[in-house]
């Protein structure tokens, strides 16, 4: 049996390269934590000074981030959008996926429809953010009810080609037989259509979620006058406020990346799936 | 029963696209209406017809700005691809925990760009070149971020260390899709290593690789957070990107309706490389 002992031998091979590539991931994280936790006095020009262990695991770097960017407003806000973000666009996106999906194939008009929304994935932001930045204004929209509205039309345009995508394997049998039963078309939607999309529903929460809690642009642009702040715009907006002080603003840092941690940690297998989904169909 | 239905749809359909005109595609529209003004962001303005567009190619600030962002682009996808199917390879052979390496190597894609974008600024500015200073490599002895030269590579770096996560998941769904049975009669006909590779296990995964093709050139022609938190478009402009551009000059610096003609152009470059990329792949799937 030489072919088995080959294999194993590159495989032994293949595992020892992953390990030391993971070192790429791991170092910047490995900085960002023991920068955090350090007195500035321990911070020596030296690069061992920078990259040893801290002396003491003192939280008063993470007690100070805390007050000088107002985390838990921040995270607040970052939440309060992230959630509000995604239960709409599960709702509103498949109900119109579900309309246009239904009736592209036959119908002009929502054929047109479909192709128009889904054509608004090549409009770049950067067209649209000076307009945007003055009819929120205009309409008391700069603010976080703004950013919300304006990411439900966002990811419009990719979340209903998901959406009416999934649809297509959803055999119209299961409408008619509700039909059947009474129901009108919207109960139908509800109580059979809706259920049976979770998979989907599923890949768009975790692509929107990541995509909304990661974003900085929006937030800047929309929000700015609020005097409100999402995690990310946070660290952009006190940045001039830590200074020199890095062990502060990594502390920041690190606070702001928490969340999604755990969030990946617990639900690693549901994200990676969602976000494999959502880029191959 | 079928008026319901019908009624239904309409009601469904007019609200939501309601919705999606008046935040997409008035805002798009009003765009191209402020291009073709001199409006500063406020105050009074006149329409000068296509005076921004004419301007905008004689404006050396942004002729440089599409440079750095075309060459950013083009090298982080070349980079970003060959790394992912590389790592992919990797991370589908049998191997050890292969569940907590594909994890692991997935994490830097769910973290914030603009975070990531300052631990790597500090990176560049201070542990770099004091490693360099170390090992004496001279080239590296100052920060890569502060030469107008090299600044790009930086952004470049950044780019790319989030970008593998992602197209490796998905060069990764790609080679499952893949049968065993067609290694092993490639196999017998002495395809092994990089020949199966490239006759076998690349063309049935050409899919996938124009999917990550598609992701990564959009993504990094529209980069913009990294250049936030690494140069600000740094040092003597050399990192401006595209949208940064717009930002800075458009929403603070008084060129509104300059910026507005920018950005119709680099619209308009979107479109054309978004339709160039999807006819060329349809085209070389179709030969499969």
């Amino acid at each position: 049996m030489k072919h088995t002992s080959t294999v194993g031998k590159t495989n032994r091979l293949v595992l020892v390269l992953l390990i030391l590539g993971l070192s790429t991931i791991a170092f910047p994280l490995y900085l960002t934590s023991v920068i955090a936790f350090k007195q500035p006095s321990e911070m020596t020009n030296s690069i061992s000074g920078i990259l040893s262990l801290p002396k003491t695991w003192s939280l008063d770097n993470f007690r100070e981030a805390m007050e000088v960017t107002n985390f838990w407003r921040s995270l607040g806000n970052s939440l309060l959008i992230s959630v509000l973000t995604v239960g709409l666009s599960i709702l509103v996106h498949s109900l119109m996926g579900y309309a246009l999906g239904r009736n592209k194939a036959h119908s002009k008009f929502y054929n047109f429809v479909y192709l128009f929304i889904v054509s608004g994935m090549f409009v770049p932001f950067a067209i649209l953010m000076m307009p945007l930045a003055k009819q929120t204004a205009e309409l008391h929209l700069a603010n976080w009810a703004g950013v919300i509205i304006l990411y439900v039309v966002f990811y419009m345009p990719m979340n209903i080609m998901l959406y009416s995508g999934y649809l297509v394997n959803i055999p119209m049998a299961l409408e008619e037989a509700a039909k059947v039963d009474g129901a009108s078309t919207w109960t139908t939607y509800w109580k059979v259509i809706f259920p049976v999309m979770t998979p989907m529903h599923a890949t768009v929460a975790v692509i929107t979620a990541l995509a909304v809690w990661n974003d900085v642009m929006t937030p800047l642009i929309i929000m700015a006058g609020s005097g409100e702040n999402t995690l990310p715009l946070a660290q952009l907006n006190f940045q001039s406020q830590f200074g020199t002080n890095y062990n502060l603003a990594f502390a920041s840092y690190l606070l702001s990346l928490i969340p999604i941690l755990i969030f990946y940690l617990v639900c690693q297998k549901q994200i990676l799936n969602g976000v494999t989904n959502g880029a191959v169909k | 029963m079928k008026n319901d239905r019908k009624r239904t749809f309409l009601l469904i359909t007019i609200p939501i696209l309601a919705l999606f005109v008046c935040f997409n595609t008035i805002p798009l529209i009003r765009g191209v209406v402020y291009s073709f003004t001199n409006f500063r962001g406020f105050g009074k303005f006149d329409w000068v017809g296509l005076r921004n567009y004419i301007d905008l190619f004689s404006d050396a600030r942004v002729g440089k700005s599409y440079l750095f962002t075309i060459k950013l682009a083009v090298v982080a996808t070349i980079v970003v691809n060959v790394i992912s199917i590389i790592l992919a390879l990797g991370l589908n052979s049998r191997i050890r925990a292969k569940g907590f390496f594909r994890g692991a190597y997935f994490l830097p894609n769910i973290l914030g760009s603009l975070i990531v974008g300052y631990i790597f600024n500090y990176f560049f500015t201070y542990i770099l070149p004091a490693l360099a200073d170390m090992v004496g490599i001279e080239a590296l002895r100052s920060s890569i971020l502060s030469s107008p030269s090299k600044a790009w590579i930086g952004v470049m770096i950044v780019c790319a260390w989030q970008a593998v996560a992602m197209n490796t998941i998905i060069y990764i769904s790609g080679l499952q899709t893949v049968p065993e049975d067609v290694y092993e009669a490639g196999g017998l006909d002495g395809a092994t290593g990089w020949k199966q590779f490239r006759h076998l296990t690349f063309p049935l995964i050409i899919p996938f690789f124009s999917i990550n093709m598609v992701l990564c050139v959009k993504n990094f022609l529209m980069v913009f957070d990294q250049i936030m938190a690494l140069t600000k478009g740094g040092p003597a402009q050399s990192t401006e990107s595209i949208s940064y551009l717009i930002y800075n000059n458009g929403m603070s610096g008084g060129q509104f309706g300059f910026q507005s003609a920018n950005a119709v152009v680099f619209f308009i470059v979107i479109v054309i490389i978004s339709v160039a990329q999807m006819k060329f792949t349809s085209s070389k799937e179709e030969q499969l």
